[in-house]
């Protein structure tokens, strides 16, 4: 008896042992694809992120020189108009289904909006080159947005919806009994509670989206030049390193790498401000 | 501290009628309820309690967990209303008006009713200042100079003036749990109710910050009347003018505190006070 114990308590030990090494492996995995990324981003784009990047326009084919200063303001703005119809859409959703309709519904819409997050983006591409593109004869920027948009909908409004369920019952009961109306105790009391949880999902949306590059194809499309009309076509980062990086020039291959860097260094300070934000004090949780 | 809240009260009020004597006596009851039934979804929560509850006094429901009390509680400001699948029978008055009926928003009912809460709930995202006058911040009041008066005012009734006038900047959530549940006091008071219904407002603070509390409950009693849920017999002795005693969804006795817990006229009563079961 005594004897056997001792076994199994050494067998334990080399067990525990193990199971932390794979643990531990299996996290290291995880995390050297990303420093391998960004070290050869680094490596490869450093030297061609310039002055000159930021603020010239690209070179004509076979000149040396020029920037992406017209990809990354057109990022911007399509940045911009995707947050403007999908945030309001993504963030109301999210409150419905936390605050509102029936258990039934709420669970439909749920599944669909997991269905939705799942499509891959190229799809978005297709499905507005159809509704938009064909219908007003043009590539152009608010067709590059709305795609953005409907991709950064049903995340927002899961991630909305989540931080809305955290905020206690008992802030909902508190403003209901002074006699605040349902409608203003979900504005000023639930989502200015859940709302570091509300703009960090939007944050995460955007980060997610800037990337894109696939719904940018044929909607979009891409500008060598500055974009003077929303419904023009229009730079944007990521179709710019695309178009760079499967050119046969050398120069432009260096660029892509820069584009590539400065996109990741974005998105990357987008993800340091969601940590930021969701450390400082306020609700616990949200 | 009377004084500077009297004049302030008679302004806001009603700054025209210096005649008392043509006005009837007010009514001796805030709240008839009768064979109040409360379902959620299949289940009964309570069965026909009928209660008459004295303006201006404090009255206590007290019984075992489940028995209904706060369920009885929340049906006299609608809050039970915010559980789905929620059935009621039976009638509640409010100085005569009818609670439930079609025409009543229940916003209105809940600024005329307040509550406290058994968990001190001041808004996290509020100093101490905003989460008192939130209630009429929401409810349109813009006018700063009032919303100030009225904050100094509500502090002072709650007993935590003192305490926190110079950090009224501060975070609601920065004070002590027992100051948190004056303050939520404060806050209720704040929107002027007719009524505060408190929901065990005690059972989750220290015997010093329910003493404080008690002796709140004690001088409110003179401008609003008062009904408590709670748990702790002792307390109801104490603080209570009227002690309802349910179990089991029924209201098994009701009357004076004094009779209640020395002469009950039910067994189970006396069963319960003396700590036979519960």
């Amino acid at each position: 008896m005594h004897l056997g114990r001792t076994h199994n308590h050494t067998w334990r030990k080399i067990k525990s042992a193990l199971a932390s090494g794979i643990a531990f492996v299996s996290a290291v995995l995880v995390i050297t694809p990303l420093g391998l990324v960004f070290f050869y981003l680094l490596f490869n784009g450093a030297s061609s992120v310039n002055w000159d990047f930021f603020t010239k326009l690209p070179a004509p084919v076979g000149a040396v020189g020029g920037g992406m200063v017209n990809a990354i303001v057109g990022s911007l703005e399509l940045l911009a108009i995707a947050s403007v119809i999908g945030i309001p859409i993504g963030v109301l959703g999210g409150v419905y289904l936390a605050e509102y309709g029936s258990a039934r519904l709420n669970s439909v819409l749920r599944f669909l909006a997991d269905v939705l997050n799942g499509v891959p983006s190229i799809t978005w591409g297709v499905v507005v080159y159809g509704l938009i593109v064909l219908r007003f004869k043009g590539f152009s920027a608010y067709a590059g947005g709305f795609a953005l948009a409907l991709i950064m909908i049903p995340l927002i409004l899961r991630t909305t919806e989540e931080v809305v369920l955290l905020v206690p019952n008992g802030y909902r009961e508190a403003a209901l009994a002074l006699g605040v109306s349902r409608w203003k105790t979900i504005v000023h009391i639930v989502m200015k509670t859940a709302s570091k949880g509300i703009i960090t999902g939007i944050l995460l949306a955007l980060a997610r989206v800037g990337g894109e590059t696939a719904p940018l194809l044929f909607t979009a499309f891409g500008n060598r030049f500055w974009n003077h009309s929303l419904s023009q076509p229009i730079a944007a980062l990521p179709l710019q390193i695309f178009t760079y990086a499967i050119s046969p020039y050398d120069d432009w291959h260096r660029q892509a790498w820069a584009g590539a860097l400065v996109l990741v260094s974005g998105i990357f300070c987008v993800n340091v401000l969601v940590r930021i934000l969701t450390r400082g004090r306020g609700a616990p949780v949200v | 501290m009377a004084t500077p809240e009297q004049s302030v009260t008679e302004r806001m009020e009603r700054p025209a009628q210096p005649s008392v004597s043509a006005e009837p006596a007010p009514p001796k009851l805030t709240f008839e309820a009768k064979n109040v039934s409360i379902w959620y979804g299949e289940k009964r929560a309570i069965e026909n309690v009928s209660l008459d509850i004295a303006s201006n006094a404090v009255t206590a429901i007290i019984g075992p967990s489940g028995c209904g009390k706060s369920t009885f509680l929340r049906a006299l400001n609608r809050m039970h209303e915010l559980v789905p699948k929620t059935r009621m029978d039976g009638t509640v008055l409010l100085h005569g008006e009818d609670l439930y009926s079609k025409t009543v928003d229940p916003a209105i009912v809940r600024r005329r009713v307040g509550m406290i809460f058994q968990k001190s709930n001041p808004f996290p995202t509020m100093t101490i200042g905003e989460n008192v006058v939130v209630g009429l911040r929401l409810n349109g009041v813009r006018n700063q100079k009032f919303l100030n008066e009225r904050l100094e005012k509500s502090l002072r009734m709650a007993a935590l003036w003192d305490e926190v006038k110079d950090d009224l900047h501060k975070p609601g959530t920065s004070l002590s749990g027992g100051q948190q549940q004056r303050l939520c006091i404060a806050r209720s008071l704040a929107v002027e109710p007719e009524v505060i219904l408190m929901d065990e407002p005690c059972s989750a603070l220290d015997p010093i910050a329910t003493a404080k509390i008690e002796e709140l409950i004690h001088e409110l009693k003179s401008k609003y009347t008062i009904v408590t849920v709670t748990h702790n017999m002792q307390q109801a002795g104490r603080i209570s003018d009227f002690t309802a005693f349910m179990y089991l969804g029924r209201l098994i006795e009701f009357g004076p505190t004094t009779k209640i817990f020395t002469n009950p006229t039910e067994k189970q009563t006396e069963d319960y006070i003396t700590g036979r079961f519960g």
